[in-house]
């Protein structure tokens, strides 16, 4: 009798096939889920990652709307070429408040895991609007649209309570002033109170007017204020020590 | 339990003379043929491969993290190992080179191709972005194939340029502003006008031949300190010299009427901390030789 003619008894009887089926799954529950309880084993403690600002949440969730992940990736590798190209490579605890993971799979553009203060945020508005006028070659496709239209501010308090329920340490404080910190954020030292702002989220935390359309709380100055914050949270010169810890 | 069938029972299909599965479907009957031989015994040692993995590599999650494998195999020291393989070739020429100072790097022939090799490539994964894949700008980032510099075209002061930035947010940054006369209605538009004329007309664009000297006076006044008496600009502002055919955002008299009426301030970001210095010194000697280097 072989051992296809035992699983015989399993298909022939529903009971046993459901009662193992469940087994099954449950095993490759276990050892999918269980690792994840202790995720702090393997995320770094490196110093300075903080959630996103509202703003630069309402411009991850333009990023994610407009599908920049498609064709752009968040994650630099740990070898030597993506390396010298984009900078350190990505960490575990960078992307620890990051709902849904932005990682990507496919480079059409260029990894942006690191684009935060590479270029100026002029720079940013000119190459949304027409990315030829700055890249000839480029092929991504004209963003000016977001110019036009105010970002959805009104509910970003809804949306970090909702990141809170899902562990991303947002204060009462920080829910409370949501819609008036990504306000402030767009409008800059200059003509807004930003201490409330940086009293929250530190004092790295980029406030001005990211697009030159002063009166106006644009998409574009929320997606801006989001690439210009990627990969600048942890200050690799100070972070020596968790490239020795990894090993 | 009705359809239990003993071996006895086996159907045999007639034409080849191999077993069925005994299933019938309107006729139509399946072959139990069994998997080759070569195909189970590859799966079979791929089975074992994994567990040889499981030994090696890190694998398993534990309590306190995951089985480190034999050899403490990670990524990182993966990467740190092939970059100290890096290291090593250019080493023969980086200790030289960090060591040299900008004019021994541009008398020894070895150590200026190696900088000319790094500072090629690097320029183009930072900095053709702004600047162009032929260092040749856009409007609003400078061409930087040209003799007309904003912040000076020595190699220290296109060192300090790139490492510090311009208006960037670093401590060091090139500072320079030029006001918004039209915004912040320091001048009224007619008198932006006619500064706009005198402006145009020292690279000798004068098409209209419109009086300037209305604009002469208010240039006196209001532009020289920073562009200098004879509109030649000045590195200390990065203010640009006004009295050639270089225009950083157009040179026709909506463009300059438009810089003076909204101010400009062009924004390098600081490269410190980014890239290192051996490659902002690369950077800064292809820079320089690209043409206009001081």
């Amino acid at each position: 009798m072989s051992l296809l003619d035992k699983h015989k008894v399993i298909e022939r009887r529903s009971f046993l096939l459901l009662g193992l089926t469940i087994v099954v799954i449950l095993i490759g529950g276990l050892v999918e889920i269980v690792p994840l309880f202790r995720s702090e084993t393997v995320i770094e403690p490196v110093e300075g990652v903080r959630p996103y600002t509202p703003l630069e949440l309402a411009g991850q969730n333009i990023y994610i709307r407009e599908n920049c992940v498609v064709c752009h990736s968040q994650q630099i590798r740990p070898l030597r070429d993506e390396v010298v190209r984009y900078g350190h490579y990505s960490l575990a605890a960078e992307s620890m408040y990051d709902h849904p993971f932005l990682w990507g799979s496919k480079r059409t553009g260029p990894d942006l895991a690191r684009v935060g203060g590479k270029y100026s945020d002029e720079w940013h508005v000119g190459h949304l609007i027409e990315p030829r006028d700055l890249v000839p070659e480029s092929i991504m496709p004209s963003y000016g649209f977001l110019m036009k239209k105010g970002a959805r501010l009104h509910d970003l308090d809804k949306h970090l309570k909702t990141l809170r329920l899902i562990g991303v340490p947002y204060t009462d404080e920080m829910i409370e002033n949501a819609v008036k910190d990504a306000t402030v954020q767009a409008v800059g030292e200059e003509r807004g109170d930003i201490d409330g702002l940086v009293a929250r989220y530190g004092e790295r935390v980029n406030a001005r007017d990211f697009d030159g359309q002063p009166d106006l709380v644009s998409e574009m100055d929320a997606l801006i204020a989001y690439l210009q914050v990627l990969g600048t949270f942890v200050d690799f010169k100070a972070a020596k020590n968790v490239e020795e810890g990894a090993q | 339990m009705t359809d239990n069938k003993k071996d006895s029972d086996k159907k045999i299909d007639e034409f080849s003379g191999v077993e069925t599965t005994g299933h019938d479907w309107d006729g139509i009957e399946e072959l139990n043929n069994p998997m080759p031989r070569w195909w189970l015994w590859i799966f079979y040692i791929t089975i074992i491969w994994s567990i040889g993995f499981w030994v090696v590599y890190p694998a398993w999650p534990t309590i306190s993290g995951n089985t480190k494998g034999m050899f403490g195999y990670t990524q990182a020291k993966a990467l740190k190992k092939s970059q100290e393989e890096i290291t090593a070739r250019q080493k023969i020429y980086l200790d030289r080179f960090e060591k040299a100072s900008f004019e021994e790097i541009l008398k020894d022939d070895e150590l200026y191709a190696f900088a000319m090799a790094g500072g090629k490539a690097f320029f183009k994964d930072n900095c053709a972005t702004c600047h162009g894949t032929g260092a040749d700008g856009a409007k609003g980032y400078p061409n930087l194939n040209d003799d007309d510099w904003l912040w000076g075209g020595t190699l220290p002061a296109i060192y300090e340029t790139i490492k510090y930035g311009a208006r960037s947010d670093h401590d060091d940054t090139r500072i320079g502003d030029m006001p918004a006369f039209g915004v912040d209605e320091m001048l009224e538009p007619e008198e932006i006008e006619s500064v706009a004329d005198y402006v145009l007309s020292l690279s000798g664009s004068n098409e209209h031949k419109v009086d300037v000297t209305k604009g002469q006076v208010i240039f006196a006044e209001q532009c020289a300190m920073c562009h200098g008496e004879d509109a030649r600009g000045s590195y200390d502002f990065g203010a640009p010299n006004l009295a050639d055919k270089i225009w950083l955002y157009g040179g026709s008299s909506e463009d300059v009427i438009e810089s003076i009426y909204n101010g400009r301030a062009g924004t390098m970001p600081a490269w410190e901390g980014r890239l290192d210095e051996n490659t902002i010194r690369e950077l800064s000697i292809y820079l320089h030789q690209l043409g206009g280097g001081q």
